[in-house]
C-alpha cells in the first residue's frame, strides 16, 4: 500500500490574539481523502486552527498545499478557491436556496449549465432539491445547515472544513445529519477537517483525531490509537474513557502487571517497574457486569463490587460502581433489567488485562 | 385652516400651470439634494465599510465621531463652507461660493455622517461570521465587499433615505453657501422661508407641499428599491 499523499501541511503555526499566542501548532498534515477531528472543549482553538489552515486568518509559520507554500496573497486567494469551510451558522444569504448554492460557483466565473448541473446534484444529495426556490430564511435550523452543507459540496472542495456544523441543532436533526453527512464524505471522498467537542461525532466521521487544549494539539494519531490510548490524563477524559484511577506497580511478570488501585488489585498488560505510579484508565464500553463470578471468561479481572449511580445516556445507560474504586460501565436498557441493576445492588464488574490503559503519572504514555 | 387650504390650491395651481419659476426651483433642488446624496452615499459607505472591515487603534473613536456628526447642524456646516469657499479662503479659488455646487458640498458633509453612521451600523448589524463564510466560498475582497453591501441593502437604504432627507430638509446651509439667488441658487427650503417671510403664506405653503410630495416621491423610489426581490 503507498503512502498516503499528504495535501495540506502546516508547520509552527502561530496565532496571535493582543500579542498573546492564542494557537501553536508546530506539525500537522492532512492527507488526501481523510477525515481529520478536531477535538477539545470550547476555547481550546479548534476554530482558529481551522481558519488558519482554510487560509482565512493571518497565522505565523508555514502552510503548504500540494507541496506548495501559501505565502503571496493571490496564491492564498487561489488555494480559497480550492477548499471552503462550513461554519457552526449557517450563515446563509438572504436569498432563495438556490441562489445561496449559486454563489460560489458564480464568483468562480462558472457558465450557467455547469452552475445549474452542481446545484441540482448538490441539492440532491442533501435531499433540499424540493426547496430550491424557498427563501433561506424560511428554512428550519436542520434545512438552513443542510443548505449550507450543499453549498459548500457545490464547489467540489479539495478541502472542506467543518467547524462545529452540527452544534446548534437538535439531537434528532444532528444525528440525521450526521449520517448523510458520513455517507456524502465516504461517497465523494472529499479530505475534510471537522472541529466539535462531541467525540461521538469525531468517532462517526473521521480516520484521525487530534486532541486540543490551550491551543495546542495534545495528542494525534489514528481514531483507535487516541480513543484506546490515550497519553494524558485530559486526553483520556476528553476521549471518553471514563474511569481514570490512580495505582500504583506491585509486581511485573513478563509484561503482566499487578497494580494496587484503591482497595483492590487489578491485572493489565504493560512494562513497567514495581513501585511505579500510575493512572489507570478503562473505558466503559470495555467492561462487563454480571450477578456472579464468571471462571469461564477470559477477563482477568473480575471485581465484585456495588452499584452507586445509574444515569441514563440515550440508548445506554452509565453504571457507576464502587469496586474499591470508582469504575463506569455502560450497559443497554434490557441489561439494566434482566440484571435489575439499581443502587446498592452487588454486581460483579469484568474486563480483560488488555483493556487496561496506563499513563505514567507526570509521564510519558506505556502502552499496556 | 383657511390658509393651508389656500396653499393647497395654490400649490395645484402652480404644478398644474408648470410653473416655470416654481419648476426651476424644484428641479435644482431635486438635483442639488439628489448629487450631494450620491456623493455622501459613495463617502459615506466607503467610511463605513473601511471602519466596519478593519480593525485599527482609535476605531471607538472615529464611531463615536461619525455619529456625533450625524447631528451637525446645518448652520454650522454653512458657516465652515462659506469660509471654505470665501474668496481669500483655502478653496476660494474654486470660485464656487454661492453657486449650485457649494450647496452640492454643504449638503454633502452634512449627508456623509448620516449615511456612513447608519451605514457603519447596518454593517456592523450583519453576523460576525459572515465576512468570513463568505471569502470561504471563495469570493474575492471585491465580491466579499458587494455581498456585504446585498445583505445589508434594507438598512443601507435606509441609510440613503435618511441621508436625502436631511438634506432635501435643511434650509440653513443653503442660504449662507447659495445666497438663495432667484434662477441660480433657490431652492425648495430657500424659496418658502423667504416667501414666509414676505407674507406670502399661500406661496410658502405650495412651495412646501412640493417638498413633501417630492420627498415622498423619491422615499418611495428608494423603498421600492429597498423591498424588491426578497424572496417569498
Amino acid at each position: 500500500m503507498s503512502a498516503p499523499e499528504t495535501l495540506l501541511e502546516a508547520k509552527n503555526l502561530v496565532v496571535r490574539r493582543g500579542g498573546v499566542p492564542v494557537l501553536q501548532v508546530t506539525d500537522l498534515a492532512l492527507h488526501r481523502g481523510e477525515v481529520l477531528a478536531l477535538i477539545g472543549p470550547n476555547g481550546a482553538g479548534k476554530t482558529s486552527l481551522m481558519l488558519a489552515l482554510a487560509a482565512l486568518l493571518e497565522a505565523d509559520g508555514s502552510l503548504s498545499f500540494e507541496g506548495e507554500a501559501l505565502k503571496a496573497p493571490a496564491m492564498r486567494q487561489a488555494y480559497r478557491r480550492r477548499v471552503t469551510m462550513v461554519f457552526q451558522e449557517p450563515h446563509l444569504f438572504d436569498t432563495t436556496v438556490h441562489e445561496n448554492l449559486a454563489a460560489g460557483l458564480r464568483w468562480r466565473g462558472l457558465p450557467s449549465r455547469v452552475r445549474d448541473e452542481r446545484i441540482q446534484t448538490s441539492a440532491a444529495r442533501f435531499g433540499i432539491s424540493h426547496l430550491l426556490d424557498r427563501s433561506a430564511r424560511r428554512l428550519s435550523g436542520g434545512e438552513a445547515q443542510r443548505t449550507a452543507l450543499a453549498r459548500a459540496f457545490a464547489l467540489n472542495p479539495e478541502i472542506l472544513f467543518l467547524d462545529e456544523p452540527f452544534s446548534a441543532l437538535d439531537p434528532p436533526t444532528r444525528a440525521g445529519l450526521l449520517e448523510d453527512l458520513g455517507r456524502i464524505l465516504s461517497e465523494t471522498r472529499t479530505t475534510a477537517v471537522f472541529a466539535t467537542h462531541d467525540q461521538g461525532e469525531a468517532t462517526r466521521l473521521a480516520h484521525r483525531l487530534a486532541v486540543m487544549s490551550a491551543g495546542r494539539i495534545v495528542q494525534e494519531g489514528s481514531l483507535a490509537q487516541v480513543m484506546n490510548h490515550p497519553e494524558d490524563p485530559f486526553v483520556a477524559a476528553y476521549v471518553g474513557m471514563e474511569t481514570l484511577a490512580q495505582g500504583r506497580v506491585r509486581a511485573a511478570v513478563d509484561g503482566l502487571l499487578t497494580l494496587d488501585v484503591g482497595s483492590r488489585a487489578i491485572w493489565a498488560l504493560g512494562d513497567a517497574a514495581p513501585g511505579q505510579a500510575v493512572l489507570v484508565g478503562i473505558r466503559p464500553e470495555h467492561v462487563t457486569l454480571s450477578l456472579q463470578t464468571d471462571n469461564t471468561s477470559s477477563a482477568r479481572n473480575q471485581l465484585p463490587g456495588t452499584v452507586t449511580k445509574i444515569i441514563p445516556c440515550g440508548p445506554f445507560h452509565r453504571i457507576e460502581l464502587d469496586c474499591g474504586f470508582e469504575l463506569s460501565a455502560w450497559v443497554t436498557p434490557q441489561s439494566l433489567s434482566e440484571l435489575a441493576l439499581e443502587p446498592g445492588r452487588p454486581v460483579v464488574a469484568a474486563f480483560k488485562a488488555t483493556a487496561v490503559h496506563l499513563i505514567r503519572t507526570g509521564g510519558a504514555d506505556t502502552e499496556l | 385652516m383657511d390658509l393651508i387650504w389656500e396653499g393647497l390650491r395654490k400649490a395645484l395651481e402652480l404644478l398644474l400651470t408648470l410653473d416655470p419659476e416654481v419648476l426651476r426651483i424644484t428641479l435644482l433642488s431635486l438635483k442639488v439634494s439628489g448629487l450631494a446624496t450620491l456623493l455622501s452615499v459613495i463617502l459615506g459607505l466607503g467610511l463605513a465599510l473601511g471602519v466596519a472591515l478593519n480593525e485599527f487603534p482609535g476605531k471607538r473613536l472615529v464611531i463615536a465621531l461619525l455619529n456625533t456628526g450625524m447631528g451637525l447642524p446645518p448652520v454650522v456646516v454653512g458657516l465652515f463652507v462659506t469660509v471654505l469657499l470665501w474668496r481669500n479662503g483655502p478653496l476660494g479659488f474654486l470660485g464656487i461660493l454661492y453657486t449650485p455646487a457649494a450647496i452640492i458640498l454643504a449638503q454633502a458633509v452634512i449627508a456623509t455622517p448620516i449615511v456612513a453612521g447608519l451605514g457603519l451600523a447596518a454593517f456592523q448589524h450583519l453576523p460576525p461570521g459572515l465576512r468570513l463564510q463568505i471569502l470561504s466560498l471563495g469570493a474575492t475582497r471585491t465580491q466579499m465587499v458587494w455581498m456585504l453591501l446585498r445583505e445589508a441593502r434594507l438598512p443601507l437604504l435606509a441609510a440613503v433615505m435618511a441621508g436625502f432627507g436631511g438634506v432635501i430638509s435643511e434650509v440653513g446651509a443653503s442660504i449662507m453657501v447659495g445666497g438663495n439667488l432667484k434662477g441660480s441658487t433657490r431652492v425648495l427650503t430657500t424659496a418658502t422661508v423667504m416667501e414666509t417671510s414676505r407674507g406670502n403664506f399661500d406661496v410658502a405653503f405650495a412651495l412646501s407641499f412640493i417638498l413633501l410630495l417630492l420627498t415622498f416621491g423619491v422615499n418611495a423610489l428608494l423603498t421600492h428599491l429597498q423591498q424588491r426581490e426578497r424572496p417569498r
